[in-house]
């Protein structure tokens, strides 16, 4: 059986942020990550950009081979773990093979939910979340002309502007009554939506598929809307959330939720287990209910503070908590959210439809809670700062409200330059 | 070791916002003048001053870890946060991971930008009239230091932000592993640098001479190898006590002697490690725990020894005066006193500011050294008996002397005559030093 002191599964953010952190604190002790992808480490997120054609897929990784060597890294590819016994200190990969661990890291991430819609099984559809489904999507996009996208989340919304692009009428069916709920409110996702109505894409919101069935030409299929409403499309895209990937957790013996439960060093409740990224359940900022944030820079956070929690590095800082974030860039504008939608009052809002300008400031006791934009710059960085070390903006806060980008950097100067 | 690396570094005081540098900035990234396609961002805070956005290019960076498509990576080699705009997908997550607004969207360009320090020629730095921005390049000695074996072991144990474990190691590391190395009482010895149990605290062999005798056995070890034939670099690390009171008569002896040593003396103004007492190096005004500070007394009533110029006045090889917070200058003094002892007398007098015995907090340690060099409390210069007194750095448009003072606990008692007499008697120093610099030119 092979050994390791070191053992990662996964290979996006969270986990190379784990490989990085345990090598700035050890560069000896035997280290592996093993990855279900046969390729070397790249992002979910970019994949909307490899659909576009504006990410070359053989220059998206985050790592080369160079690097894994460079570091004493064992990296394993096409390798799915499929079982974790905690007693044993050691799990099992969909090949047979065993790898005992010191210590494990837990970075699956997640992948698509698929909706309980009748006929789902019956028909072509895509989803997006690995390179493969985003080189097959890219395909497809090109053929396209009556695209049908399931969800107005970030990978809906993504492809639909790819095909709309791409010369496809495009159908966006979304539960929600907006697009990106979540991270915009309705003032907000009205510019976004009828950004699209202007670019031709069709969003049926505050809907859903209840039936689906396959066309009369192959790859087709025929989707029923709750109100009766039948579509036909050539390109079925399903984005109605993702899972997190945990189908290796039974008799691991850890705590598992929506997500593998983990504390402030995000370590489980069993002994010498980590987990991070989208697959781990952490504490959230505002109420400390533990949530999944699934967010890629608090996947890099999270992976940092796992790998200097495994590594014993004594500078570890304990997980501040998740805060919702997000950048969305639609048609060429800019969207930001930093911060909650429901915590705190709103004490600025500004909306300018016509010039596609949008802004929101929400304040609870003096604190910032959550900044939303469109076309309005602002370091959503330093917000996330101002945020997490909840700084008292009542001396300033009407030139905050006024300018919350020039105020924002004087106080990043003040306090953590 | 890892890298050092240049960096542009920004004075909030010398700033009046004239945005010369954000011009600059726009001209060469942009090709407008509009400072909103400036890479460095100067902004205005509520109370008249300046504060500065702009991309630290972090060791460790957030922006690059967070970037899905890496298109950002850091440059090892100029430490530089470089972009690629082929792999850029314009998510701008970077911007998230950025918590000091050093990349930023730009319109005008149509995706996100960041300063690159013009390749190691930043064109802010030259348009800045005022000296608020400067490109540090010091990162060379680092780089070019940085594989030399550092001769003290890990772990002294030096006060928290000591500048003498500074001095110590940056000295020894550059005058290299065949060194016989004197330690007389003081903090040297006393962080562990001769060692308990029978094991040293260096990689080279080293003495504990007492206070008075440093100068005199070194002189003795060195005649010792020389007769055996062996080349030898024969250096004292010492304190200011040890060297300018009881020290004083060997080190004046071996000084006239003209014998082939490298004494340095670490001037941390006192007796720091038994307790900070004064020294005859302390200076007028301060406190320590001999010239206290109460109903009556109100710190040390006399100025402080010469030092370096009594040194200079024994037409020693070479003399000079350093400090921690001018590391190009203090290397090439180094190099020359190393070139020095090996024919004649070399003395080096490098000032340490003691955040326990000078009372000021540990991080702002070569700040407040900074801070005496500017302020021409400390006069940076060198001696050889050829060409004289040569003055390191200028005289002219030093910083009032109270930002100096205002720095250190020791001097917070200061009532305005004693900083009167303070001013008069660094004006007189000043005169002095400019005197023997004058001679030399003539």
């Amino acid at each position: 059986m092979q050994q390791t002191h070191y053992l990662i599964v996964g290979a996006s953010h969270a986990a190379l942020a784990a490989v990085h952190a345990i090598r700035m604190h050890d560069e000896t002790a035997s280290l592996t990550v093993v990855s279900k992808d046969d390729a070397l480490p790249y992002s979910p997120t970019v994949l909307p950009y490899v659909v576009s054609g504006r990410s070359d897929p053989g220059r998206v990784f985050l790592r080369d081979q160079a690097y894994f060597e460079a570091h004493n890294v064992n990296y394993l590819k096409g390798e799915a773990v499929t079982a974790i016994a905690a007693a044993d200190k050691c799990v099992s990969l969909a090949s047979g093979a065993r790898i005992s661990y010191e210590k494990l890291l837990l970075a699956t991430g997640a992948a698509p939910q698929l909706p309980p819609i009748p006929g789902l099984d019956t028909v072509d559809f895509h989803v997006l979340r690995s390179l493969d489904d985003a080189l097959r999507l890219r395909g497809a996009v090109a053929k396209a002309r009556q695209a049908i996208v399931l969800g107005a989340g970030l990978v809906g919304m993504h492809a639909a502007e790819n095909l709309a692009k791409a010369g496809a009428q495009v159908t966006v069916v979304e539960m929600q009554p907006t697009v990106l709920a979540g991270y915009f409110d309705r003032a907000a996702a009205s510019i976004i939506e009828d950004t699209f109505s202007a670019k031709g894409v069709r969003l049926i919101m505050g809907s859903k598929v209840v039936k689906l069935a396959p066309g009369e030409q192959s790859g087709s299929a025929r989707v029923t809307l709750a109100d009766g409403t039948e579509l036909q499309s050539d390109l079925l895209l399903v984005s109605t959330g993702v899972t997190p990937v945990m189908d290796y957790m039974d008799g691991s013996g850890a705590q598992v939720e929506r997500g593998i439960v983990v504390d402030d060093t995000m370590r489980t409740s069993v002994d010498n287990i980590w987990a991070a990224g989208d697959v781990a359940q952490a504490r959230g900022f505002y109420d400390g209910a533990k949530i999944i944030n699934g967010i890629l820079p608090d996947a890099v956070e999270q992976g940092k503070i796992a790998g200097m929690a495994m590594a014993g590095d004594p500078a570890l800082k304990h997980y501040t908590g998740g805060v919702p974030l997000n950048t969305y860039t639609f048609f060429g504008q800019q969207a930001v959210s930093v911060g909650s939608q429901s915590e705190g009052e709103v004490a600025a809002h500004r909306v300018d439809a016509a010039h596609k300008r949008y802004l929101k400031i929400m304040i609870k006791d003096g604190r910032l809670t959550g900044i939303f934009g469109i076309n309005v710059a602002f370091d959503p960085g330093v917000m996330w700062e101002l945020i997490l070390r909840r700084i008292d903006l009542a001396p300033v806060r009407e030139q905050f409200l006024a300018d919350p980008q020039r105020i924002g950097r004087m106080l990043m100067s003040k306090t953590w330059r | 070791m890892g890298a050092a690396y240049n960096t542009i570094s920004f004075k909030t005081d010398q700033c009046d916002g004239c945005n010369a540098c954000m011009v600059a900035c726009a001209e060469a990234k942009s090709g407008t003048a509009d400072v909103l396609n400036s890479r460095i961002q100067i902004v205005p805070d509520l109370a008249g001053r300046f504060d500065l956005a702009m991309c630290r290019q972090c060791a460790d960076p957030k922006c690059v870890a967070d970037c899905p498509a890496g298109a950002l990576t850091k440059n090892m080699t100029s430490g530089v946060i470089e972009w690629d705009d082929s792999k850029c997908v314009n998510c701008l997550l970077c911007t998230v991971g950025c918590s000091y607004g050093g990349i930023v969207h730009n319109q005008a360009a149509g995706h996100v930008v960041k300063c690159d320090t013009c390749d190691g020629d930043p064109a802010c730095v030259k348009a800045c009239p005022g000296g608020a921005l400067k490109f540090i390049t010091t990162s060379r000695i680092y780089q070019e230091v940085g594989d030399l074996e550092d001769l003290f072991v890990p772990g002294l144990s030096g006060c928290l932000g000591c500048n003498t474990e500074l001095i110590m190691r940056h000295t020894l590391r550059r005058v290299g592993p065949e060194t016989v190395l004197a330690t007389p009482p003081g903090c040297i010895p006393g962080m562990g640098s001769v060692g308990y149990n029978g094991l040293t605290g260096t990689k080279v062999p080293v003495f504990h001479p007492l206070l008075t005798n440093t100068a005199s056995m070194l002189s003795g070890v060195k005649r010792h190898y020389k007769r055996q034939g062996r080349e030898v670099n024969a250096m004292a690390l010492a304190g200011d006590g040890g060297a300018s009171d009881v020290g004083f008569q060997s080190l004046s002896g071996a000084a006239e002697r003209g014998e082939q040593i490298l004494f340095i003396c670490v001037d941390n103004e006192g007796y720091m490690n038994t307790g900070m007492q004064r020294s005859s190096c302390t200076p007028f005004g301060a406190w320590t725990t001999t010239t206290p500070v109460g109903e009556h007394g109100k710190g040390k009533t006399q100025d402080a020894k010469n030092m370096p110029v009594l040194m200079m006045m024994h037409n020693c090889a070479y003399v000079a005066t350093a400090s921690t917070a001018f590391m190009e200058d203090l290397y090439q003094k180094l190099d020359k006193a190393i070139a020095a002892s090996k024919h004649g007398f070399a003395y080096l007098h490098i000032y340490s500011p003691c955040t326990t015995g000078w009372r000021f907090p540990s991080e702002e340690n070569i700040e407040v050294a900074r801070k005496a060099v500017e302020t021409n409390f400390v006069m940076l210069w060198e001696f050889t008996p050829g060409q004289g007194l040569q003055l390191s750095r200028p005289l002219d448009d030093a910083l009032p002397i109270e930002s100096y003072l205002k720095a250190l606990g020791k001097y917070r008692h200061l009532s305005a005559d004693q900083v009167e007499h303070i001013k008069s008697a660094l004006a007189r120093n000043v005169d002095v030093i400019r005197g023997f610099a004058r001679n030399a030119e003539a």
